[in-house]
């Protein structure tokens, strides 16, 4: 019986090598293979294969061990992430000395991390951070390299577990029925690879609570895109992970809503070669007259992002959040539970008791602005516009600065809470750790007072008790989902008098500017002297007539 | 009409009657594809227009190079010399005369082929209004360099734009009182037929 097996594998494992343009992810297929050793069934284009290293056959208890033993190889890998706002969550703009970072900005989405890291922190790069303001910055083994490194997809970070992954099974979320899987340590570390779009869209395609919320051009479409939704990304074509364009060095990674490249200048430049530009940027690969075949469009590159023609809609493959009205929120049902109202597509809610209402909108065109890649936050303590809409962040830019270009947004616009006395944003206290007992949080009780109370000593922000509402937006500069060139915006988007630029002013489009004055007087001109010119020919031809 | 014998006299050599008609062509077409990119109204489309505007553009400029030279090498350029002798008798024949087939002020040769007010006007297409359509269209064309070239501190397009308009219109006016005009021969369409075949149709010199 025990031979059979050991043949059969022998025989799936030939089948596997034979088929070697598979990925190994076919291997689980075969029924039989857990019984034999497994063949590496691809040759790896690492030189490491991490499943052969003594240091990762250990039956992990914890993620810091699993780290541990990372770092007995890597061994500077954790001081590297340290200098990261993966791991810090704070970033000092050095234009204007504002501490940003996931610890300090409020959005209008969730709003803010603070009181709520518990939950928030499964998409920090390291264990435990159940507060971030105590948190151990300094340790290594918290450093938590399996989110980034992991290859099998198996790997998962629940929030209310404060960045830990499950070590046991559990009922997840609680009181669901539902029971999330430990994960298997030993397994995921002997995996270990180059981050993938899977990795990073771990968290990335997923921010603001859910699949498509935050960006609009980054959510789980992309992990297996065609060519119609990513040119670059197209899994059947040139399929670049996202550190194909955030090329990173020492686990710093380039290119930050923080800091945009407003108007990257630079020509290709060959990677390795040293070069202070954003590799994030088109330019970094494409330069700056892409255009062969239609050169006149390099005209338009001094002054027009690339992603304004080339990134023609958001939310292409599926709808974004558009808006979010915390201040309907708190809403039950008669016997007291939480509701929800699904949408007109049936596939999203639009409102629901624990964040208010909503809106999702699809093929969203953007919304367009000069930028120079300065940015300035709305943080906890400025002072909100109580009469009109007050902007969790401005991109500067102009037409004159020289530093900017038009690029498309997508403007998030909400309703949050400030504080009537201070004129302040105000932090709710939402989420709850896993299994705890805590009647502030808002997503527990549904009670402001309390959930705001919590929230501003969590922030260290003084709170008077009075609250009201106020109108927010906030701009996502949109930069990936390139489409191929053939759905390019065409030239009459924008050269038009009701064109996508309608509203940008300092630059002179044909067709879209004319100077009505000059026309005027032009066309009068020309029709006078058709006019006279037709009046004396009739007069010749009349008096010649006569005479 | 004319009771006057009439002789024959060649006026427009191949290459001054090639160049005509295809500069014809180009600045109307010129015109057509030009107020479109505008926003005067809508044809071959935006992009086909600006395409067209281009290539046609630089073809007339080639016309151009191959024009200038020709003038100088062959001394025609005296033809456009100003003067402003007769100007006013023109412009009575123009008002007056010519509705009571009053004698034409201007006698034709070969070596005074333009009466005063064709000098005048054809020295001002050619040294204002042509300037300044070239530069303010070689502008646009070259928008795309300004930045590296450092133009983008002294120019404009908004006023690049302004004054390619002005010259277009311009052009126009020109256009339409000059084609007014070929019809003021002893026939309506003699004008344009010497223009075609080179042979202008004079009034002979009287004997003594």
């Amino acid at each position: 019986m025990r031979i059979t097996h050991i043949l059969l594998a022998a025989l799936a494992g030939l089948s596997l090598a034979a088929g070697a343009s598979e990925p190994p992810a076919a291997a689980p297929a075969a029924p039989a293979a857990a019984a034999a050793p497994a063949a590496p069934a691809k040759m790896l284009s690492s030189t490491a294969d991490h499943s052969k290293f003594k240091e990762l056959q250990q039956s992990f208890k914890s993620g810091p061990e699993v780290t541990k033993a990372c770092l007995s190889c890597h061994t500077e890998a954790a001081k590297q992430i340290h200098k990261t706002k993966h791991w810090t969550w704070e970033w000092v703009n050095p234009e204007n000395n504002q501490k940003l970072g996931k610890k300090n900005v409020i959005n209008n989405f969730c709003t803010a991390t603070a009181s709520n890291e518990k939950f928030c922190s499964s998409c920090h790069v390291g264990y435990g951070m159940e507060n971030a303001k105590t948190f151990d910055y300094t340790s290594e083994t918290n450093v938590d390299c399996l989110v980034c490194h992991d290859t099998t997809g198996a790997y998962k970070k629940l929030p209310g577990l404060a960045g830990h992954p499950t070590y046991k099974d559990i009922e997840f979320p609680p009181g669901s029925g539902k029971i999330a899987k430990a994960v298997d340590l030993p397994k995921i570390a002997q995996a270990v690879g180059k981050t993938s779009r899977d990795t990073c869209g771990a968290c990335h395609f997923f921010g603001g609570g859910g699949d498509a919320v935050k960006h609009g051009d980054l959510d789980s479409s992309l992990k297996k895109p065609a060519k119609y939704l990513d040119v670059h990304m197209d899994a059947k074509g040139l399929n670049f992970s996202c550190a194909t364009c955030h090329a990173t060095q020492g686990h710093n990674i380039p290119g930050s809503r923080y800091t945009p490249t407003g108007k990257a200048e630079d020509a290709a430049h060959m990677r390795g070669k040293e070069n202070k530009g954003n590799p994030a940027s088109c330019q970094s690969c494409h330069g700056s007259a892409p255009h062969k075949a239609k050169e006149r469009l390099n005209s338009h590159t001094d002054k027009i992002a690339c992603q304004t023609c080339h990134v023609p809609q958001f939310a292409r493959a599926q709808p974004t959040k558009m808006t979010w009205d915390w201040s309907t929120a708190g809403k039950l049902t008669p016997d007291g539970k939480r509701m929800k109202i699904p949408d007109a597509s049936g596939h999203h809610d639009k409102y629901d008791s624990i964040k208010g209402n909503f809106t999702y909108e699809s093929d969203v065109v953007p919304e367009y602005a000069w930028l120079n890649g300065k940015v300035k936050y709305t943080l906890l303590g400025d002072p909100v516009n109580t009469q009109g809409v007050t902007k969790i962040n401005e991109y500067g830019g102009s037409p004159t600065d020289g530093q900017s270009r038009i690029w498309p947004l997508k403007v998030f616009r909400g309703k949050q809470p400030y504080d009537l006395e201070t004129k302040s944003l105000l932090v709710p206290h939402t989420a709850v750790g896993y299994g705890e007992k805590d009647d502030s949080g808002f997503w527990a009780n549904y009670k402001w007072d309390a959930a705001l109370k919590a929230g501003a000593a969590a922030a260290g922000q003084p709170f008077s008790g009075k609250f009201d509402f106020v109108s927010t937006e906030m701009s996502w500069p949109i930069t990936h989902m390139v489409a191929p060139k053939a759905d390019a915006l065409t030239c009459t988007q924008c050269h038009a008098k009701n064109g996508r630029l309608a509203s940008i002013k300092g630059v002179y489009m044909p067709r879209r500017d004319a100077n009505g004055m000059l026309d005027i007087i032009g066309w009068l001109l020309a029709a006078a002297t058709l006019a006279g010119v037709l009046i004396h020919g009739g007069l010749r031809t009349y008096l010649g007539r006569k005479g | 009409m004319s009771a006057h014998a009439m002789q024959k006299l060649y006026v427009f050599k191949i290459f001054e009657r090639i160049w005509h008609w295809s500069q014809a062509g180009l600045i109307i077409f010129l015109l057509i594809t030009g107020f479109e990119v505008h926003g005067s109204y809508a044809n071959f489309g935006f992009e086909k227009a600006v395409n067209y505007h281009t290539i046609a553009a630089w073809s007339l400029v080639g016309l151009w190079v191959f024009a200038i030279f020709w003038h100088f090498t062959t001394g025609e350029w005296k033809q456009y010399i100003p003067t402003l002798a007769k100007v006013d008798a023109m412009a009575k024949y123009y008002l007056f005369g010519i509705f009571v087939n009053a004698p034409h002020p201007f006698r034709l040769t070969t070596l005074k082929k333009h009466n005063p007010l064709q000098r005048l006007a054809y020295l001002g297409v050619m040294l204002f209004i042509g300037p300044l359509i070239w530069f303010t269209g070689w502008f646009y064309i070259f928008f795309d360099k300004w930045h590296a070239w450092g133009w983008d501190k002294y120019l404009s397009l908004e006023w690049v734009a302004f004054f390619h308009t002005i010259a277009a219109f311009m052009m126009l006016l020109f256009l339409i009182a000059h084609v007014y005009l070929t019809t003021t021969g002893h026939t309506p369409l003699a004008h344009i037929k010497a223009m075609i075949t080179g042979w202008e149709e004079v009034e002979a010199e009287e004997k003594k």
